[in-house]
């Protein structure tokens, strides 16, 4: 690799050629301000607030676009670059609607924190036209409010890296903005619900649509009976919203934390992982063995369910029929527990903590009301369980660990790892290898199908039979490991997808970091590691070591896959027309 | 400009269809192919309907909004139909100190519709213009290429009803 040596703000970098000014300032220590750069996502050059002064040329230059060169000398904090910066932060507030106090990014603002940083002394500097914009509210999971777009791209950007590509710069010049074609709302578009715009946006123009109020309203109401469940990886990144450091599992204070909110019972989204792990295996045996449809494809990612709806319909019979761990949790609470406890179905409200914006989707699907009434009633992000706690007078990092309460709240490590890329996969491989070699298995560690790659493959010989399985880490990946299966070339027979990279630790219902804390942390890594070493260190780690589990079954479902466990765990899907 | 979308209804006329065929396959696999089958299909259709930027869309293998945000960036393109007869009206310099804004005030009050819209019967589309190099005839206008030239409001009446 050749390397490149050149000065920035007088300090010597020696980077490999190709590097951009951006990446090598990181290098040398200096933090270069972006606002449309997003590390992996957008890198275009277009907002301006990245320029620096190249020793030699005439005009400032963009630093995440330009590229490094022999002996280059690059000044990142002139007089002329911070009069340059702080005008093109005037021009965008320009036609910025400035309602920071209401904004649910107040304080997680990248264009706020870029006007803090270069002292902008008078927001309405530049007076003129501007156009209204009415909110588009009509998807079930996200608002765009596009009077606080910055035209960054990003979100753009985020979501054809999804393979979805449901919106674009429309228009040109002053006219400009971000929609989808013929003016249509999201909600008639083939958006999978997956968020990563929501999560990509500097602003406060996407956003969640927040459920907090509606969770508020049940837990006040005296004769709700309001259960809440967090999914896996919840406990992985919850703590980054009260400044803790990326990758602290906060399990006990969030436990603790929604005791205080006031819920009635506070159980575990990793049971409902387990219990999905049970059906689940035992669905692909069945398949395996009486030459059922292969490969199966897990169903657990409901971003990556409906993008299969709109894009792969004709192999929906390779999905898998299992509901989501979120409505096996909700399911169960509403049959079993309900009866079991003499608990009347129509009085109790299950909230689900989930890191994902497509579960708000999930939870309206057809045929997901085993009790007659809807597994999950509402269904909030990370972020918003963060508002609630923020908002109920709670001092997170002060709270005492609890744990989850019991018979739902009991959860094995094969819950746990469902919240990362190749979790699922590994957690039914547990339970696969005993159930077919019909004996306990030392293994427990299925390392092939970890880590952030984009495709992972594996083939394990389980009793005397090779099981050749893959990884879809993000749909980014999902049309080269789809497509061969629908040219009849697959040689796998089980396949997991997860909709957004890395997981659901990278979900688009989790804490929002600005570009700089994500061009410099490896912030999927970090959440990773909180993932499997809660794995590691629990007890059980295989579904069918969990005795809630052998429980329900025993009282309830007889067999994985029995009827009544279809009649309660297992759902079905339908095609969507594309446009 | 912002894009004005026509509310009136497509309709597919197989030849037309057959046209846009040969046009995707022949450009589908140049680099760029986009803008080129872009501007022939509006060469085919008179403008670019949400159904003709679909086809397109599912026939090039891309998304229907990356379609459509080129079709809307660049002023060549249109989203509404051609009426029978197109009324041009010149907004260049001369034409519009000789008082053009009037001539279209006028041609708007009569047929109903704005620049770059059509009337809901397809009989008149109406389109604001550059300088058609016409000066001397200021304030003129184009019907389906016939000039109309040293206009004034009053005689849109007359010429109109040549059209009906």
């Amino acid at each position: 690799m050749k390397m490149v040596n050149l000065k920035i703000d007088g300090v010597k970098v020696s980077v490999p050629e190709n590097t951009t000014i951006l990446q090598a300032s990181i290098v040398a220590g200096i933090h270069i301000p972006t606002l449309c750069f997003l590390k992996d996502v957008n890198q275009i050059g277009a907002c301006r607030i990245c320029v620096v002064e190249v020793k030699g040329l005439k005009s400032l230059v963009a630093s995440c676009v330009y590229p490094v060169s022999e002996g280059m000398e690059v000044y990142t904090n002139t007089q002329f670059i911070r009069d340059s910066r702080k005008i093109t932060l005037e021009l965008i507030l320009s036609t910025h609607d400035k309602k920071c106090l209401s904004c649910i990014r107040n304080g997680n603002c990248e264009l706020q924190k870029l006007c803090s940083d270069f002292g902008i002394d008078d927001e309405n500097r530049f007076k003129g036209e501007k156009i209204r914009f009415i909110k588009d509210e009509s998807a079930i999971h996200l608002v765009r409010d596009n009077n606080k777009c910055v035209l960054c791209r990003r979100c753009v950007a985020a979501c054809k890296k999804q393979n979805v590509g449901v919106i674009n710069v429309n228009e040109r010049g002053f006219d400009t903005k971000v929609g989808c074609a013929f003016e249509k709302d999201l909600s008639d578009r083939s958006c999978v619900s997956c968020g990563q715009c929501i999560a990509s946006c500097p602003t406060g123009a996407l956003s969640e649509k927040d459920s907090c109020d509606e969770v508020m309203k049940a837990i006040y109401n005296e004769n709700k009976y309001v259960i809440v469940n967090t999914a896996p990886s919840i406990r992985a990144t919850l703590g980054e919203c009260f400044g803790m450091p990326i990758g602290t599992n906060v399990k006990g204070k969030m436990v603790a934390a929604l005791r205080r909110i006031g819920f009635d019972k506070v159980f575990d989204t990793d049971f409902g992982a387990d219990l999905t792990i049970m059906e689940e295996a035992y669905e692909f045996l069945d398949r395996f063995q009486n030459n059922g449809k292969l490969p199966m494809i897990t169903s657990c990612s409901p971003g990556w369910v409906k993008y299969c709806e709109y894009n792969y319909p004709d192999l929906i019979p390779n999905l898998s029929t299992c509901k989501s761990p979120q409505q096996m949790t909700g399911a169960i609470i509403k049959t079993w527990y309900a009866q079991k406890f003499n608990i009347s179905v129509k009085d109790i409200v299950v909230v689900s903590v989930m890191p994902c914006t497509a579960k708000k989707f999930e939870i309206t699907r057809e045929n997901q009301a085993a009790s007659g009434f809807p597994d999950t009633d509402i269904s909030i992000t990370t972020r918003e369980l963060a508002r609630l706690i923020k908002c109920a007078n709670i001092d997170f990092e002060l709270l005492q660990d609890e744990e989850f309460d019991s018979i739902l709240g009991d959860s094995t490590g094969a819950g746990v790892i469902f919240g990362v890329t190749g979790g699922v996969m590994e957690a039914a491989l547990r339970t696969l290898e005993e159930a077919l070699e019909g004996k306990p298995i030392d293994r427990v560690d299925y390392t092939e199908v970890r880590g952030n790659k984009g495709v992972k493959e594996a083939v394990y010989n389980i009793s005397g039979k090779n099981i050749s399985v893959a990884v879809v880490n993000g749909l980014e990946n999902v049309p080269e490991i789809l497509d061969e299966i629908r040219s009849g070339e697959s040689k796998y027979s089980f396949i997991e997808v997860m909709c957004c990279p890395g997981g659901c630790i990278n979900g688009g219902g989790q804490p929002i970091h600005n570009s700089y804390t994500r061009q410099i942390n490896d912030i999927i890594g970090k959440r990773m590691k909180a993932i499997y070493s809660e794995d590691k260190n629990l007890p059980l780690r295989k579904a069918h070591e969990n005795q809630a589990i052998k429980m329900i079954y025993d009282e309830f479902l007889d067999n994985p896959g029995s009827e009544k466990a279809h009649e309660v765990l297992h759902t079905n899907y339908t095609k969507r027309n594309k446009f | 400009m912002k894009k004005k979308i026509s509310k009136i209804p497509f309709k597919n006329i197989p030849d037309k269809e057959e046209k846009l065929t040969e046009t995707i396959s022949k450009h589908k696999n140049t680099p760029g192919a986009l803008m080129l089958i872009l501007q022939e299909a509006q060469d085919i259709y008179g403008y670019l309907p949400e159904e003709v930027q679909k086809r397109i869309a599912r026939e090039l293998n891309i998304d229907l909004e990356e379609v459509y945000g080129v079709s809307t960036f660049y002023s060549q393109f249109s989203l509404v139909p051609k009426g029978e007869y197109n009324i041009s009206v010149c907004m260049g310099t001369a034409c519009y100190v000789k008082g053009a804004s009037k001539i279209l005030d006028k041609l708007t009050d009569k047929l109903g519709i704005g620049p770059e819209e059509c009337t809901e019967d397809g009989k008149f589309s109406l389109t604001a213009c550059r300088c058609i190099g016409a000066c001397g005839l200021a304030p003129v206008m184009t019907i389906n290429g016939e000039v109309y030239g040293r206009l004034k409001p009053s005689d849109i009446d007359v010429i109109l009803e040549k059209y009906k």
